[in-house]
């Protein structure tokens, strides 16, 4: 990198400045914007060439017959878009990704502050919760459901061990059309949930003390100060963790891959499963373009109606 | 899930956008500085004068042990070759891998490959044609090869595959529990039943010792067990340009087998990936129908095991199978020396695939099957034969392992097993599917 070596001008307060100082201002306000942007091209020509440039390209595949087996390349207009969104297994697979968003979202945002709740009073044994409910976390998503997988197990598994020991019949899990979505919600949960349980727990314990004692003294009982203090202060957090929850539910794959490889009879195919299925193993890289198009469109739909609707609450 | 921001086109915009400032520029003087590391090649071999090759495979179980170990070999008896081999994940991920190399130009000199995924990485195109006579001098023709394999790697009339095995579905069974169901002979041979309500009869035996079931089967995968049973029956398959033939008499009696099998509970409702293994090595059941690639795993249970043909469930020991084979991905500049070098270390490969044998898969290379070595192969010269019996998937873009069909198949045949779905109904899932496949634009 060049190193700009003029100085850069002292920064001006945030505010606006004072009218007569204006002019004066912008001129020397004008070295430190170039400035800036030396820092960011690095940056910036890696947002440009890895995720920028691959979305137009993208776009223009969804209008060609490319295939991962190269060969000569035709344009076919519109034939991917109408093709994908006459595809009932698209269609399909879009349901069973947005019933992994249903059920997992609010799951995964209550058990966190749960969770973080009883860290956050339980101060004796807080690191060993902290450690409990983090630990899985770290896990790669491998061995996560090489865990689970055996646990789940209809025959020799853990809890179907369990039950049957007690007479029990125990259910399918993985192996049903009917339980196995439950099965991978309630292990990506117990996986994943450490993350959104940290970012409560920060955020409770940055609620200033006095605020407690002084509820206290007015009479508040425990019940009243979480609800009536703990809950409202945590608003921004929860807006903050439903969003990134939304979009990393919407984005399952992995687990759900390795765990039942999308069977039962594709009761737990996602969107993205069936986007790689139709690009990698069926090589149609111009169909499956179209298809992570039409996904795209849906998450910041989503992701927008969810920012609208938290920001509304709030003002 | 949520993890790092991925780079995918779809990712979504970062929720928080803090401005890029030091750490940004940090990130990318390192990644910079990463990528002119790599850029520039590691010099040793262009001053050492060796040969190089590069050897791609997909081998990442016990028969990946064995590769390594005759790697270790290859490269200790030719030390003038650079060699160096990488494995990749199994399946789609490493076809994707050789496909997109060859695309650009700049494979691997040598990578393996499915014969039964010939055509969808495009012969001619993706794959550079091997020279036969340059092989031959080698020592590999077609009078060392089983003619049934040879004949599959052409392609348009050009050698376009190298055969190093052939690996198909074989039954292995449990001795003490057979020994207690009287299955055995006197040299612990399993007994040999022919027809379907013989062998059904045989798994009530062995369910009446094991008291779970009596054949261990992989749920999760059927199609390789559908496509057995239905080419016993001299069932075809017939994939033209938008239309195909199927024999809906004896595909419905092929899954009817598999239907009963869970239904009658003489095989598990599920059985996914290792739990097939599992099943028999814990004497839950006393046969099992698996690729002869589990050999290894099962010597590592230290359970007593044999193994022989796939059961003549419809009077024959036909199995479907596939063959491991090894390709030249497309290079834009293909280097002469480095070709030859690539067709002599398959020749070599070939040659000492007795190593090759441990692992389970059955060599193609005759001389050594033919060897009193492999005689003492245990079990694997138990199902020689069945390299004989093999039976291939037709040809065409989606088919083979690791392939659409294969993977959409999957959906309708794993029904019969859970009994969600008659025969009727996963047959005509199972058509649907192959309809939908024959009758999008071939991508190849």
């Amino acid at each position: 990198m060049t190193s700009q070596t003029s100085a850069p001008a002292p920064r001006t307060s945030p505010g606006a400045p004072p009218r007569a100082d204006r002019d004066l201002v912008d001129v020397r306000r004008r070295p430190t914007t170039w400035t800036g942007l030396w820092f960011v091209l690095p940056f910036l020509a890696f947002y440009l060439l890895f995720l920028l440039w691959p979305a137009v390209v993208g776009l223009g595949y969804t209008f060609t017959d490319r295939s991962l087996a190269g060969g000569p390349l035709s344009f076919v207009g519109p034939d991917n878009w109408q093709e994908s969104l006459t595809d009932r297994a698209l269609y399909d697979s879009l349901w069973n990704t947005l019933w992994f968003t249903i059920l997992s979202v609010p799951l995964m945002v209550l058990l966190a502050l749960g969770l973080a709740l009883l860290t956050d009073h339980a101060r004796r044994l807080g690191w060993f919760l902290r450690l409990s409910f983090f630990a899985p976390f770290v896990l790669p998503v491998a061995v996560m459901t090489l865990i689970w997988n055996w646990m789940y197990n209809p025959s020799l598994g853990l809890f179907n061990g369990t039950l049957a020991r007690f007479g029990v019949q125990g259910p399918e899990w993985l192996f049903s059309e009917d339980t196995a979505m439950f099965s991978v919600v309630i292990a990506t949960a117990w996986w994943q949930v450490g993350f959104n349980y940290l970012l409560y727990l920060a955020a409770m314990q940055s609620i200033p003390k006095d605020v407690y004692e002084a509820a206290a003294i007015d009479g508040a009982g425990a019940w009243q100060r979480v609800g009536r203090i703990t809950l409202p202060l945590l608003a921004r957090t929860t807006a903050l963790i439903t969003v990134l929850q939304l979009i990393g539910s919407l984005r399952v794959f992995e687990q759900i891959y390795l765990m039942t490889m999308g069977g039962p009879n594709f009761a737990t195919r996602t969107v993205i499963q069936y986007i790689y299925d139709s690009g990698f193993v069926g090589l149609r890289v111009g169909l499956a373009s179209s298809m992570a198009y039409i996904f795209m469109v849906l998450i910041i739909a989503a992701s927008i109606a969810q920012f609208r609707l938290f920001s509304r609450k709030e003002a | 899930m949520r993890d790092a921001p991925s780079p995918s086109y779809h990712a979504p915009p970062p929720a928080a956008s803090a401005g890029p400032g030091r750490r940004a520029f940090v990130t990318g003087a390192v990644a910079a500085a990463g990528l002119a590391a790599v850029g520039c090649g590691p010099p040793d071999t262009l001053i050492s004068g060796r040969t190089r090759l590069r050897q791609w495979n997909l081998f990442a179980g016990g028969d990946g042990l064995r590769m390594i170990e005759m790697h270790e070999a290859y490269k200790a008896e030719h030390p003038d070759i650079d060699f160096r081999a990488t494995t990749f994940t199994w399946g789609a991920p490493f076809y994707t891998k050789v496909a997109m190399g060859a695309a650009g130009g700049r494979g691997a000199d040598i990578a393996t490959a499915h014969v039964s995924r010939l055509e969808s990485l495009a012969p001619g195109r993706l794959l550079d044609p091997i020279d036969p006579a340059m092989l031959a001098e080698a020592g590999i023709d077609d009078t060392v090869v089983l003619p049934n394999i040879w004949e599959k790697c052409f392609f348009d009339g050009r050698l376009y595959a190298i055969p190093l095995d052939t690996h198909v579905l074989i039954q292995y069974y449990h001795l003490d529990v057979c020994r207690q169901a009287g299955l055995l002979d006197a040299d612990d041979r399993l007994v040999e039943v022919s027809g379907t309500e013989e062998y059904f009869d045989m798994l009530r035996e062995i369910k009446a010792v094991t008291g779970t079931y009596g054949l261990s089967i992989d749920t999760w995968n059927p199609w390789s067990n559908f496509w057995s049973l239905y080419r016993q029956q001299d069932g075809e398959l017939v994939l033209g340009e938008d239309d195909y033939e199927m024999d809906d008499d004896k595909a419905l009696a092929a899954m009817e087998v598999l239907y009963r099998l869970s239904e009658e509970g003489l095989a598990p409702r599920h059985s996914m990936l290792a739990d097939t293994a599992a099943n028999l090595a814990n004497g839950q059941a006393g046969l099992m129908i698996h690729g002869n690639w589990e050999i290894p795993t099962l010597e590592a249970t230290g359970v007593g095991f044999s193994a022989t043909q796939f059961p003549a469930v419809f009077g024959n020991h036909r199995t479907r199978g596939d063959s491991h084979c090894y390709v030249f991905p497309h290079q834009r500049d293909r280097d002469p020396e480095r070709t030859r070098a690539a067709v002599e270390y398959a020749a070599w490969m070939l040659r000492h695939s007795l190593t090759w044998a441990k692992g389970g898969h059955i060599p193609a290379y005759q001389p050594v099957v033919e060897s009193p070595e492999y005689d003492e192969l245990h079990p694997q010269s138990e199902y020689r034969e069945a390299a004989e019996n093999v039976q291939f998937e037709p040809q065409a873009w989606f088919s083979g392992s690791a392939g659409r069909l294969q993977e959409e198949a999957t959906g309708a045949l794993t029904t019969l097993h859970q009994g969600t779905q008659t025969p009727e109904q996963a047959l005509a899932q199972l058509k649907a599917t192959i309809r939908e496949l024959l009758t999008v634009p071939s991508p190849v």
